[in-house]
């Protein structure tokens, strides 16, 4: 197990030395499931719609042929709630006339229902001429052919059902084994996502995208209370594989005495506390604001009427400026890193797969970009190409902006949770995600956990409940004193991370090490409070 | 009468009653497990966004899903496809029987409705289905020029919106000899107009199964003259305070009242209705004398789904009566282990809020001090035990006094639970259509536990 979450490879050396393309390349041969290639009647209705949209009068057309597929199995206590496989096809269109998007998506994959789909979409970019202040521009990408799939070793939807439901069963029945615990719920959704795109500009390319997410949480009964504990068993960019890695029928029960214990834990003393956050925690700190505020979108003011803005603007006062946290503070986006939830070959726009910095030694350095977004920042970043953030949830959904994976890099000493704790006088130790809110411009946040414990003189002293940590971004990661090495690095991730209006939903992983913030304002969110 | 026929939805490329119940009858043909359940959904979705006041993206999509619900003994499993030929049809037929084969036996499976008889919910309206990519363009020029406008003062306001329309219909058909039919509509429009200083931001939105309702230069001019007046805010230390909530912000909270409302949770000790031994809140005061909470799919202001997934007939049920807690919702299985009536989930039949007439104008009037709240983001719940929830103020908050809107405030994160809120209520206002299938109030609260400021516009 330690192995496994021990994996980071690209710290900002190997960065340097070993490049994304060349590394996807090596894997490639090693693949036990083989990428497969498109579909040929669908690629013919692929150039069928490609030809409509050119003849409708767009300058720049892509499509997007996918192919999903998720299964869903949930269960509680000793039974089955319920078995659920669902399979979505169609095709997308997305039009670019006079410099405005349009976009159609039809599931009828018949020669006139494609192509009445890219005349719809031309139309719609023509109708948006009349209400616009300026023209798309895209920045540059190489047009490319080529195949990739997740490398697994087990297709999830290979795995007979009956071992998947065994595994969970087994799992709910390892945590009745707690004395108080009443309730469990287990469960693993698997994705499945193969897609073909190809541009008017020549691009076309074919991957097959594998995604695993389970989980598992209990629930303690005592005198008129219950409390939960949910174990943080982190969604991932692989096979069945990793699922068995978790071993959750061995871990079960451990896991689900800590609810039973949280019954009886200390209810915490608001106040000003030192925080020490493990991996398990922080990567959702990370993801709600270093990953929302750096996505350009939001900072040009795309997302204002929904997901909100950023506080990192305009990207001229931003870029290479503004101090984000110390300086030991490296955050990286990738999306060529093993096991990670938006890893991929190209985005949804083809464009290569990217690794860059977000923040380097504690100052903003770049946003996540397509390729419409690169154009803009250009002649700040001095980045020409998009960094190949482009991504829709389906067929159906028009592609934009979304998160690459964004880690926290480890610190030059290589130490773990444990040298931190001896280090800390007085704090309090958080493990796992628990419930996470922050503002529209990503400053004010308020985050809780699963498991909180109470540090006294460098040691572990007491469980703890309904804590909550308040503070707000630039003030948080300024406070961060400390933070692990390579060994204590840990890839944790979100699902489904809602994003645009319509909401699509994209897969983010992010990876950091444990790390110990001063004086932050602590809250009791019980009911007593 | 249309919604029974399902010819309106025809006109706009849907499945039409019979179209449904043909595809739905193959299916059953097709299935060889012991039960059978049919769900079809027939999409058409038209969106358009705008930011920086231009058009972003606009999409238009259409698709049609069907899920199967096979049962092989006490055994039951689904499959969906959206891939409507006959090789697809029974690929997911086949699919579905085996998961329900390789599943182990459900204790709280129940059997398949048979027919039943469903209320009338007239919910499909032909210019909400009817709305094309060129009149959504019209519909957001006139937005933004109305934003434009009453942004003046402020300099040329930023603004930013969505607009979406949606026609839909829904069948569902068993082995047991059950068919039901249901059409419906929804369009939404928000907007967002932000001054060019940064320090002023106005929101408003409006939902409706009728398209015709929604004023589109009314909410741009509501959201500029909120940026306009928002500009500067002041620091108010966090507490708490009297809050007037507007419509669109108590919708933001009290619905997440339905979550507590599952009997089952109730039953299980693991709800803010539990109480020790098994035993609910049913019959308690729960709130507010006031407060009455309902859905009503037959409620011309709410048009809800009359039927849910199962084909369960959802009817009229009253929540919370006078402060009583009157009703919790069952599911098939819950309801029949505690003798009680299946009533779906809570929010399927619209949600509303009801016990008072003023407008938000006279709530604020009736204000000696207070902090005006237009809606709320990012919510989360912190304690299920007492429906906590953390969030933030969004979008225009602003300090009353004396009955009168006096200077914008900063946004504030607050913890606060909507249950608890309803027991410190001054006053309750008139239900507004707040979204498709919801009216809610506005309502003064005493002592709304503001925690911590946000320099958040």
């Amino acid at each position: 197990m330690a192995s496994r979450r021990d994996f980071i490879k690209t710290t900002l050396a190997a960065a340097a030395s070993l490049g994304a393309a060349q590394r996807l390349r090596a894997e490639a041969t090693v693949q036990a499931v083989p990428a497969r290639a498109a579909e040929a009647a669908a690629l013919d209705l692929a150039m069928d719609a490609l030809d409509a949209a050119r003849a409708a009068g767009a300058s720049y057309a892509d499509v997007r042929i996918g192919r999903y597929r998720n299964q869903t199995i949930v269960t509680r206590e000793r039974q089955v709630s319920s078995v659920s496989d669902s399979e979505s096809y169609g095709l997308g269109v997305r039009t670019l006339v006079d410099g405005c998007w349009g976009f159609a998506a039809t599931s009828t994959m018949t020669r006139p229902a494609v192509q009445a789909a890219a005349r719809d979409a031309a139309a719609l970019s023509r109708a948006a001429r009349t209400i616009r202040r300026r023209r798309v521009e895209l920045a540059p990408v190489t047009p490319v052919t080529g195949m990739w799939m997740t490398p697994v070793r087990r297709d999830p939807f290979d795995v007979p059902l009956e071992e998947k439901i065994a595994l969970l069963l087994a799992a709910n029945e390892a945590a009745l084994k707690v004395k108080g615990v009443r309730f469990v719920s287990s469960g693993v959704s698997q994705r499945r996502e193969v897609k073909t795109l190809v541009t008017s500009e020549g691009t076309n390319v074919t991957q097959a995208l594998i995604k695993v997410g389970p989980w598992c949480s209990a629930t303690a009964v005592g005198d008129g209370d219950f409390q939960s504990y949910e174990e943080e068993l982190a969604p991932r960019g692989e096979g069945w594989e990793y699922v068995e890695s978790l071993g959750m029928p061995g871990n079960a029960e451990r896991w689900a005495s800590l609810a039973a214990e949280k019954l009886a834990a200390k209810p915490v003393e608001a106040g000003q506390w030192d925080l020490i956050l493990e991996p398990t925690n922080l990567w959702l700190t990370i993801h709600e604001s270093i990953g929302h505020p750096t996505e350009l979108d939001r900072a040009s003011g795309l997302e204002a009427n929904f997901a909100g803005t950023s506080f990192v603007a305009p990207p001229e006062k931003m870029i290479g400026r503004l101090r984000y946290g110390p300086d030991f503070m490296n955050v990286q986006a990738d999306r060529t890193q093993e096991g990670s939830l938006s890893r991929v070959a190209w985005d949804d726009e083809g464009v290569p797969a990217d690794q860059w910095l977000i923040i380097e030694r504690g100052l903003f350095k770049d946003y996540q970009t397509t390729r419409e977004q690169a154009a803009r920042i250009a002649g700040l970043t001095g980045v020409k190409r998009s960094h190949g953030c482009s991504f829709a949830e389906s067929w159906k959904a028009v592609q934009f902006q979304r998160m690459p994976n964004i880690s926290l890099l480890p610190g030059e000493r290589d130490i773990g949770v444990d040298e931190i704790v001896a280090d800390t006088e007085r704090g309090i130790l958080i493990r796992h995600s628990g419930s996470w809110s922050i503002d529209h411009q990503r400053y004010n946040f308020q985050f809780s956990g699963q498991a909180f414990y109470e540090i006294r003189n460098g040691k572990v002293a007491a469980m703890l409940r309904d804590v909550a940590y308040q503070s707000s971004t630039p003030v948080f990661w300024n406070s961060m004193d400390l933070v692990g090495g390579k060994r204590s690095y840990w890839l944790g991730g979100a699902f489904d991370d809602g994003k645009g209006e319509p909401v699509q939903s994209n897969s983010v992983s992010h990876g950091c090490v444990p790390a110990r913030f001063r004086n932050v304002t602590i809250l009791n969110t019980g009911r007593t409070s | 009468m249309s919604a029974q026929s399902g010819a309106a939805a025809a006109g706009f490329g849907l499945l039409s009653r019979e179209e449904a119940k043909a595809l739905a009858d193959r299916m059953l043909r097709l299935s060889a497990a012991d039960q059978t359940r049919v769900h079809i959904t027939s999409e058409s979705h038209g969106n358009t966004r705008f930011a920086d006041a231009s058009i972003t993206t606009s999409g238009d999509t259409a698709d049609t899903e069907l899920t199967v619900t096979a049962t092989v003994g006490r055994r039951r499993a689904s499959a969906s496809t959206n891939v409507l030929d006959d090789a697809a049809l029974k690929r997911t037929v086949e699919l579905a029987a085996r998961l329900a084969r390789l599943s182990p036996d459900d204790p709280e499976l129940m059997p398949e409705l048979g027919p039943e008889t469903y209320i009338a919910s007239d919910a499909f309206i032909d210019r909400t289905a009817g709305l094309t990519g060129d009149a959504r363009a019209a519909a957001v020029k006139r937005v933004v020029d109305a934003a434009l406008e009453a942004g003046k003062p402020a300099g040329s306001v930023f603004v930013a919106g969505y607009l979406e329309a949606r026609a839909r219909t829904i069948a569902v058909a068993t082995s047991a000899g059950l068919f039901a039919y249901h059409q419906t509509t929804d369009a939404e429009l928000s907007v967002t107009a932000r001054t060019p200083d940064g320090t002023g931001s106005g929101w408003a939105s409006a939902g409706s199964r009728d398209w015709g309702t929604v004023d589109p230069a009314a909410l741009g001019r509501v959201a500029a003259r909120k940026a306009v007046a928002s500009r500067n805010p002041e620091a108010l230390d966090p507490g708490l305070y009297t809050a007037v909530l507007e419509p669109q912000a108590v919708n933001d909270l009290v619905p997440l009242l339905a979550g507590a409302l599952s009997a089952r949770a109730a039953g299980e000790g693991r709800s803010a209705f539990s109480k020790a031994g098994g035993a609910t809140r049913l019959g308690e005061r729960v709130v507010d004398e006031r407060v009455m909470l309902y859905s009503d799919p037959a409620d011309p202001n709410l048009r809800g789904a009359p039927f849910d997934n199962e084909g369960l007939p959802i009817k009229r049920t009253v929540w919370i009566e006078n402060g009583v807690l009157r009703n919790l919702s069952y599911t098939r299985f819950w309801a029949q282990k505690q003798g009680k009536q299946p009533t779906g989930a809570p929010l399927l039949g619209g949600l509303t809020l009801a016990g008072g007439a003023r407008s938000t104008d006279e709530l604020i009037a009736g204000c000696p001090r207070g902090v005006l709240v237009t809606h709320f983001f990012y919510i989360r719940s912190l304690d299920p035990r007492t429906v906590l929830q953390t969030g933030l103020t969004r979008d225009g908050v602003f300090l009353i006094e004396n009955g009168k809107v006096v200077r914008p405030l900063k946004n504030f994160r607050w913890n606060e639970s909507p249950l608890l809120m309803l027991n410190r209520l001054e006053d309750i206002g008139r239900p507004e259509p707040t979204a498709a299938g919801r009216m809610m109030p506005a309502l003064r609260i005493r002592d709304f536990n503001f925690t911590s400021l946000s320099d958040a516009v």
